[in-house]
């Protein structure tokens, strides 16, 4: 059975653009009534902006005749999660606090896509702040799963990754503080892309924890993820943390290079706590890739027993203070009860955050507390050094890494009500942010339930190029992508 | 028992830059409310700190001004805490890593009598840094109202040692840390626009006890006069509180400059916990000796060497020195002036300035170099000529002054226009003086009868009769002369 | 690392401005204490003569040049605002 049109890659819709099979007009209804179908199943959004969207479809439509297409992104819809700025757009971060704000300005990423030509639509549920990884924490319901409407979809960026498998946006961003994009990506059987930190501008990024926060894309395929890369990625004098990287042509990249690759398997990332089915078809992967030639090594990162905590103390810090300007004075929630400004902020922020933010505020507050700076925020500033080390000890012997996305599929909603099992859900992914390093989620197969299982790459720094065409070797001998979710 | 006071001071400098310290929307004083704003300033989600590099600039210059160690590498903190007038509820700052330690700043405590020097000291710094301002609350009776235009401003914070021991030295330490912002370009300093804004330590100890006493912090010190008042009172407080068996606790206390009285703060609910940590948004900074030596360069003469070489090179005494260094432009325009007169009518040079320019200056409320547009170094210098070489009497400077000031002519074509230019001949001026006595009859009675002053009284026509062409001592001995021979012929 | 983590969940809450119920405060508590049993293990790492990282690709001198760019107009700036007047927040009254 041939997709529904909105189920189809960048690549195929451009070369149907291109030829004026469709119109981005056409592209744009075909999305808005494919959403209208399943989102009440679904929930992948928060709001969308249908008019605002066939506008700049129509404006794709008239650069395209008068011969000014934009690339590869020029006319096909893609939707930002809300935790991403778009001038006159609502900015909520799923949360109470924000639920009436609209932001005045542009993220770097937004404005890069609409000068590819995207068409901005929609804004998608998250857990909120980005803090989870569920989509269960948004203030506006719980996002469910499109291959099983009773699960999570992942999280945070869950609404990102359920938009983009169930056929609503062509291509989405989301976030990556700690496997916010990988692990939905996984949950949801879609790519997931989280680039080196300072590849991609956060400016306009609602902050959780600044020093390990990234934007990337969600797409169908490893080349739709390289080319939505190419719109974001490069400096940005507004974040000065942006690096001066080279981006290149990564669409381009893929086609020229074809290893063979020296893949690192860290055993760390295979222990306890993994799930028999995820665990078998990495596995399977990892044969593939040796069948391919790869040379297939195994690699110790011995300080990955203390990511979880390492982690969770700077994340907490940075989040408890980034989540300060949430007061209720400028913009955002305000309590109708408050007698002076001080209790202002006592009930403005007690009302506004959910269990979860103001859970990982008070860690964060506490941990920066006057005598324990030294024994947590600082030990842990040191042992992310000893992390980061371990991941570049292993690429002098490796290209990439090749672990587990997720060490579980996707649970049911409500499954996991103890904080700290759902932590457990990150543990492998959070090392990449605490070393900065890219990496990428691809589907690599179904549980005998039919959910869908991600396998995580890492790269080197700023190595994106290579990390996405070693994603793609595996991806091209398989065809986890071209399945769907039974939703119709 | 004796008690010294031990008072350490922190000042918030206010550095003058086109834009804020951590985003591009400009920064400036008096506009309309919440115009001075962006989304980084109003610290809207999403938004990031991007640092201004001509703050940086200014905090580098005033540390070299100064004398301090300039750290090789710096960073930056986020000083968490909760106020309507701060958007993020923490304040970008340095804690543990400043730009600038050390140094010191020069002082002249009051001398002997107002003419004479006063003895000069170094009060050591401890560090300078770099922070951002909070915008403004303005206060009602049920609510307030914030304007963040402020917020954002460059903020340069300079902490002394507690090495100062009265109210007059605070003083001298506020008035010579002022003088050098502002010769450096750094910033105005106005403190009525809170350019400049001052908050004391203050303790008292028994002299020779070498242990700090405690600690009371004087905030609101808005004036430099009430910075003196304020440390002056709460000298006299604390000395008090001891003197009746009292203890001093460590608080904050309000000054009031209107009514010199002081209130206690309420503690604010609990002690501050800033929670400090290096902003994860910024990079840190590293100043090199190429960046260190540009800045350098670019470091004017402070007031008290410019003085010391004044009184050196042009022999000009304290006080015309002291009048003449703390106005940068003032004493650019005294040095070009006397490039043209030659170095030997410096002192002439300065006396114009300090008896003519300078109230011309006020009166016109204009700065020195403003009307140093209209006047000239070049006219300054032709009107000093003209006196020295005779072609004018010094009686007539105030006269040509005040034309070169309206008319901005050279001061030759004024003089020869008012007919100030020469001297009168002797026939013409004896003239004069009998006519002056001629007509007071009472005068000419009292000198007579041995009342020498009553001379004094036939000066005045004379000397308007010649318009200012007329010297002075010749009139005296032309008066003397005539008045002798109504005695003899008597 | 701090011997036995005592989290004074009043005083924390009381700096991180947030009010919390009575079955809050219980929750939170507990459910950090356990967290914090967990980052416990931490302390077992030897970080001697370890520099700590603040950024996984540290930069130096990231600055601007000093030219102004437009801002927001005052109603710009106060449309998300949830009270002003005379184009400033309003905000309850401060009680130092
Ligand atoms: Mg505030
Ligand atoms: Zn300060």
């Amino acid at each position: 059975m041939a997709d529904p049109i909105s189920l189809k890659s960048i690549a195929e819709l451009g070369a149907l653009l291109e030829a004026k099979a469709i119109s981005a007009v056409e592209l744009a209804q075909a999305v808005i009534a494919r959403t209208q179908a399943v989102e009440g199943r679904v929930h992948a959004f928060n709001s969308r902006d249908e008019s605002g969207a066939l506008a700049a479809a129509a404006a794709s439509d008239a650069r395209r005749a008068a011969g000014q297409a934009r690339g590869p992104l020029d006319g096909i819809p893609v939707g930002l999660k809300d935790v991403i700025a778009a001038a006159g757009q609502p900015l909520t971060a799923s949360s109470r606090m924000l639920a009436n704000f609209v932001s005045p300005y542009d993220a770097t990423v937004t404005a890069r896509l609409k000068e590819a030509g995207a068409v901005l639509w929609g804004r998608l549920n998250c857990d909120e702040f980005a803090m989870g990884s569920s989509t269960e924490n948004s203030a506006f319901g719980p996002t469910a799963n499109p291959w099983d409407l009773a699960r999570v979809p992942g999280g945070s960026s869950g609404g990102s990754a359920a938009a983009l498998a169930a056929g609503e946006a062509c291509a989405t961003l989301g976030s990556d503080t700690g496997g916010s994009i990988r692990q939905p990506a996984a949950l949801c059987g879609v790519v997931g892309l989280k680039p080196t930190y300072g590849l991609v501008s956060r400016y306009g990024l609602i902050a959780f924890a600044s020093s390990l926060d990234q934007i990337g894309p969600f797409a169908r395929t490893v080349e739709d993820a390289a080319t939505v890369l190419g719109a974001i990625a490069g400096h940005d004098p507004l974040d000065s943390t942006s690096f001066h990287a080279e981006v290149p042509d990564y669409r381009a990249e893929l086609k020229r290079r074809t290893g063979p690759w020296r893949l690192g398997i860290p055993k760390e990332y295979f222990g306890e706590g993994l799930d028999p089915a995820v665990g078998a078809a990495v596995e399977q992967a990892i044969a593939y890739y040796r069948a391919q030639g790869c040379e297939i090594k195994p690699v110790s990162l011995p300080h990955t027993p203390y990511c979880l905590d390492t982690y969770y103390i700077i994340a907490t810090a940075e989040a408890s203070s980034n989540l300060a300007r949430f007061d209720g004075v400028r913009y955002g929630h305000r309590s109708k009860f408050a007698t002076d400004a001080v209790d202002l902020y006592f009930k403005s922020r007690a009302e506004g955050f959910g269990a979860e933010v103001k859970r990982r505020i008070i860690l964060g507050t506490y941990v920066l507390s006057s005598g324990y700076y030294d024994a947590y925020y600082l030990r842990a500033q040191k042992v992310r050094t000893l992390i980061r080390q371990d991941f570049l000890n292993a690429y002098r012997e490796v290209d990439a890494l090749l672990t587990p996305t997720s060490p579980v599929p996707a649970f049911k909603l409500g499954e996991k009500s103890d904080p700290l099992a759902l932590y457990l859900c990150d543990i492998y992914t959070i090392g990449v942010n605490l070393a900065g390093l890219p990496a990428v989620s691809v589907p690599c197969g179904f549980t005998p339930g039919g959910l869908p299982i991600g396998l995580q790459l890492i790269g080197q720094p700023f190595q994106e190029a290579n990390l996405l065409a070693i994603a793609q070797a595996y991806e091209r001998g398989h065809d986890w992508v071209l399945r769907r979710p039974a939703l119709d | 028992m004796n008690y010294e006071a031990v008072i350490g001071l922190e000042v918030h400098v206010q550095i003058r830059t086109r834009t804020k310290v951590f985003s591009r929307v400009a920064a400036g004083y008096g506009q309309p409310p919440n115009t001075l704003t962006d989304p980084v300033v109003l610290a809207l989600p999403g938004t990031l700190p991007v640092m201004n590099k001509a703050a940086l600039d200014a905090v580098i210059k005033a540390g070299l001004l100064l004398g301090c160690e300039i750290a090789p590498v710096c960073k930056w903190d986020r000083k968490n805490y909760f106020y309507p007038d701060s958007p993020k509820n923490y304040q970008i700052s340095q804690y543990d890593q400043p730009i600038c330690a050390g140094g010191s700043v020069e002082i002249e405590l009051p001398g002997p009598a107002r003419n004479v020097m006063g003895e000069h000291q170094r009060i050591p710094l401890t560090r300078i840094h770099l922070e951002e301002d909070v915008g403004k609350l303005n206060h009602f009776a049920a609510d307030s109202l914030v304007d963040y235009n402020r917020a954002g401003t460059p903020l340069m914070e300079i902490v002394s040692e507690p090495a100062l021991h009265s109210a007059e030295e605070a003083f001298a330490y506020l008035t010579s840390l002022r003088a050098t912002m502002v010769y450096g370009g750094i910033s105005d300093c106005d403190m009525e626009k809170g350019q400049l804004r001052c908050d004391a330590n203050i303790s008292i100890r028994p002299v020779g006890e070498t242990k700090l006493g405690t600690k009371v912090e004087l905030k609101n010190l808005n004036s430099i006069s009430f910075v003196r008042d304020g440390i002056a009172h709460e000298i006299k407080r604390q000395l008090a509180v001891l003197e009746r068996g009292g203890t001093l606790v460590q608080e904050t206390r309000d000054y009031d400059g209107q009514t010199g009285t002081s209130q206690s703060l309420r503690s604010k609910e609990m002690a501050h916990d800033y929670r400090y940590f290096p902003d994860p948004d910024l990079m840190p900074v590293k100043v090199d000796e190429t960046w260190k030596a540009r800045l350098r360069g670019e470091c004017p003469e402070l007031p008290f060497d410019k003085q010391r070489r004044f009184a050196d090179r042009y022999q000009l005494p304290y006080t015309l020195t002291s009048v003449l260094v703390w106005d940068r432009e003032l004493a650019d325009y005294f040095e070009a002036t006397v490039q043209l007169t030659g170095r030997e009518k410096a002192q002439a040079v300065a006396n114009w300035i300090v008896n003519y320019f300078l109230r011309e200056c006020g009166e016109k409320r204009l700065t020195a170099a403003a009307l140093g547009v209209v006047i000239t170094p070049a006219h300054a210098a032709e009107l000093i000529q003209l006196v020295d070489s005779g072609q004018i009497l010094s009686n007539a400077v105030a006269t040509v002054s005040a034309g070169m000031f309206s008319t901005h002519e050279k001061p030759q074509a004024i003089a020869a226009r008012e007919g100030l230019a020469g001297r009168t001949d002797a026939g013409e001026l004896e003239q004069w003086c009998r006519d002056a006595i001629a007509a007071n009859a009472k005068a000419l009675a009292e000198f007579l009868a041995g009342k020498d002053s009553a001379i004094n009284a036939f000066k005045g026509p004379v000397m308007k009769a010649a318009k200012g062409r007329a010297d002075p001592k010749q009139v005296d001995a032309t008066l003397r002369r005539l008045l002798a021979g109504q005695q003899t012929g008597r | 690392m701090a011997s036995a983590p005592q989290l004074n969940i009043d005083h924390v809450a009381h700096l991180a401005r947030l009010a919390l119920s009575p079955e809050e405060k219980a929750r939170y508590a507990q459910q950090l204490g356990d967290v914090l049993h967990h980052i416990e293990q931490l302390g077992k790492v030897d970080v001697t003569g370890v520099e700590p990282t603040a950024h996984a690709f540290p930069l130096v001198n990231v600055w601007a040049e000093d030219t102004p760019r437009p801002g927001l107009t005052a109603e710009a700036a106060l449309r998300n605002a949830p009270a002003q007047r005379d184009h400033m927040v309003v905000v309850p009254k401060v009680v130092e």
